[in-house]
């Protein structure tokens, strides 16, 4: 640290504002730097690529490597190389938490609300920021999978391209399903703030209740368990035959767009209505 | 401009600040005194938006916080050291904000010479000591070039060099025509940065006085008067218009004659003198005196000794 400090000459009040007030554009400009200039944002986004693909391409392999000594009765190649997405949607889970609970984490949240005190604003600038970033980064896995996975099928393993019927729905679907999940845990983090209890929450939304559902009776847990986000993620990445009960991938991932947006204006709300 | 109006803040059911209304001006540094937890962060965090009071408002240049266009611009605060990513650089820390507020990039720069930060703007923020924090606190307050400025507790964390700066800091601010609102818990600090001090206790307006007044007071003589005989002396004094007072060793304690006078007196009365000494208040005293009479003082003696032993701390 420097030793000399310098008055504060050259400062005067009474100067002139600029015309209007903050936008979102401001603030959004403002989570950008936010969300790129910690390393484990980076991190966290390049690990959601990598494991993504990575797993897929581990499911591609293995299948291939068996093909000579196992059925292939109704095989989807194109399902098997997005199996990546079921790890990589905990770990944009786990960086739209971050992007949150940072905030109230580390304190930022005063300085932001300072700057920018009302608060829907903050959360919309904040989800929208992570929003594209999130859709961006859960497209390129997406499409990524898909093309390593279909690479590693060789003959005499079945392979599928983008021209494939059903394709291009199933990467598509993974990519919003992902995009979504991200937001989600974001909209959960604004709620809970802890980034540890929002985590669990989210967590537990995902891998436990579909456990906890499992101990109920067929004909109750049949009616319920469409409604997860754990399913609605299967029965996106689903070739034609679903069970009766379950809902199709573009009205599952309604559901899902559902229960984000309304998670999100109830987290909008919350942070209006409480002390920083 | 800073005007409180029956500020009222509860957690649970703690009454944290109570109906606590002040105003306070362009121009001067104004200190916000009160011991640990009497509600002064509170209250600054209610000026701020960041706390939604239970009653009562608090406005700058006559609007609520949350209504500026260009909060940065209008208002700058330190509110907690640290409130800051440690993955973050100082730059990167300043530069969102300033972005928020379409504050020119080059400004950062500007404010982390000023704090003397420059050297480490790019180091990560968790790196930094407590007075670092402050600093890049101090800088982050600084951007918007704002016309009122809140400071908690800024010396906090600070050594000789930088408590000794900041005082400069806030003066000279103050001297450029800005609202400068400064907290702490030490009675001696203020005396040396206010101009005037706004004091509380328990969420409640004790007083708001000029620090010359306060100066006054404590600049003020006693005499202190032993004496084997001290009963006629005592009638003697209070006849020509001194007021006295007996302390616990059975000392007298005489305002309003010096000590040249008072040996004149006993002289003519032939009393004998054991002791005869000139005594300066203390500041601590005068604060006492001035909260003992101040109307809008509620609390009991015992409060308000405990609360002045606390600040002086």
């Amino acid at each position: 640290m420097s030793s000399t400090m310098t008055s504060p000459t050259g400062l005067g009040p009474h100067k002139q504002l600029p015309p209007g007030r903050y936008s979102l554009v401001d603030q959004m400009r403002s989570e950008w730097t936010k969300l790129v200039s910690v390393r484990s944002t980076i991190w966290t986004l390049a690990l959601t690529i990598v494991i993504g693909i990575g797993v897929s391409a581990l499911a591609a392999a293995e299948t291939r490597s068996h093909w000579n000594t196992t059925p292939h009765f109704g095989f989807d190649p194109t399902s098997l190389s997005l199996t990546g997405v079921f790890v990589a949607q905990l770990i944009i889970g786990v960086l739209g938490v971050l992007v949150m609970s940072a905030e109230y984490g580390t304190g930022t949240i005063r300085a932001t609300l300072s700057a920018t005190p009302r608060r829907p604003g903050v959360l919309v600038a904040k989800a929208s920021v992570f929003g594209i970033v999130a859709l961006v980064v859960s497209m390129v896995t997406a499409f990524l999978s898909f093309f390593v996975g279909q690479a590693l099928l060789s003959a005499p393993a079945v392979h599928a391209t983008l021209s494939t019927p059903g394709a291009l729905r199933e990467i598509l679907g993974t990519g919003i399903f992902l995009f979504l999940v991200g937001l989600f845990a974001l909209a959960i983090a604004t709620l809970i703030r802890h980034t540890a209890g929002a985590i669990s929450t989210f967590v537990g939304i995902l891998l436990v209740l579909p456990t906890v559902l499992q101990a109920l009776p067929n004909s109750i847990h049949n009616d319920i368990e469409r409604f997860l986000p754990s399913r609605i993620g299967i029965e996106v990445l689903s070739h034609g035959h679903q069970p009766p009960f379950v809902f199709t991938p573009w009205v599952g991932l309604a559901v899902m767009a559902g229960y984000t947006a309304v998670l999100l204006v109830i987290a909008g709300v919350k942070m209006s209505k409480r002390d920083a | 401009m800073i005007e409180a109006k029956g500020l009222t803040k509860h957690y649970g059911d703690k009454l944290a600040v109570d109906q606590l209304s002040f105003e306070v001006r362009p121009g001067v540094v104004t200190g916000f005194l009160g011991p640990n937890g009497s509600g002064k962060s509170t209250t600054m965090r209610m000026i701020m938006g960041l706390d939604l009071p239970n009653a009562g408002s608090a406005t700058v240049n006559g609007r609520h916080f949350n209504d500026l266009p260009w909060p940065m611009h209008e208002v700058g605060a330190l509110l907690e050291a640290k409130a800051i990513h440690p993955g973050r650089s100082a730059r990167n820390h300043l530069l969102m904000l300033a972005q928020s507020n379409r504050i020119d990039r080059r400004r950062v720069d500007e404010v982390l010479e000023v704090v003397g930060l420059s050297d480490v703007a790019n180091r990560r923020a968790g790196k930094f000591s407590l007075g670092m924090g402050q600093r890049l606190g101090i800088a982050a307050a600084m951007l918007g070039d704002p016309e009122v400025l809140l400071f908690d507790e800024p010396v906090n964390g600070l050594d000789p060099d930088g408590i000794r700066w900041v005082r400069t800091f806030l003066k000279s601010l103050a001297k450029e025509g800005r609202t400068v609102f400064v907290s702490s818990h030490l009675m001696s600090e203020m005396a040396l940065t206010a101009d005037e001090v706004v004091i509380i206790g328990k969420g409640r307006l004790i007083v708001q006085v000029a620090i010359d007044e306060l100066l006054a007071q404590s600049s003020r003589q006693s005499v202190r008067v032993s004496s084997p005989d001290i009963a006629p002396l005592r009638g003697a004094l209070e006849k020509e218009g001194a007021t006295t007072s007996v302390e616990d060793d059975g000392s007298l304690t005489v305002r309003g004659k010096d000590h040249k006078e008072i040996g004149e007196l006993a002289a003519q009365l032939s009393v004998v003198l054991y002791e005869l000494t000139p005594q300066t208040e203390s500041l601590e005293e005068a604060f006492m005196e001035l909260t003992e009479s101040s109307i809008e003082y509620r609390g009991t003696n015992a409060n308000i000794a405990n609360a002045l032993k606390e600040m002086e701390q």
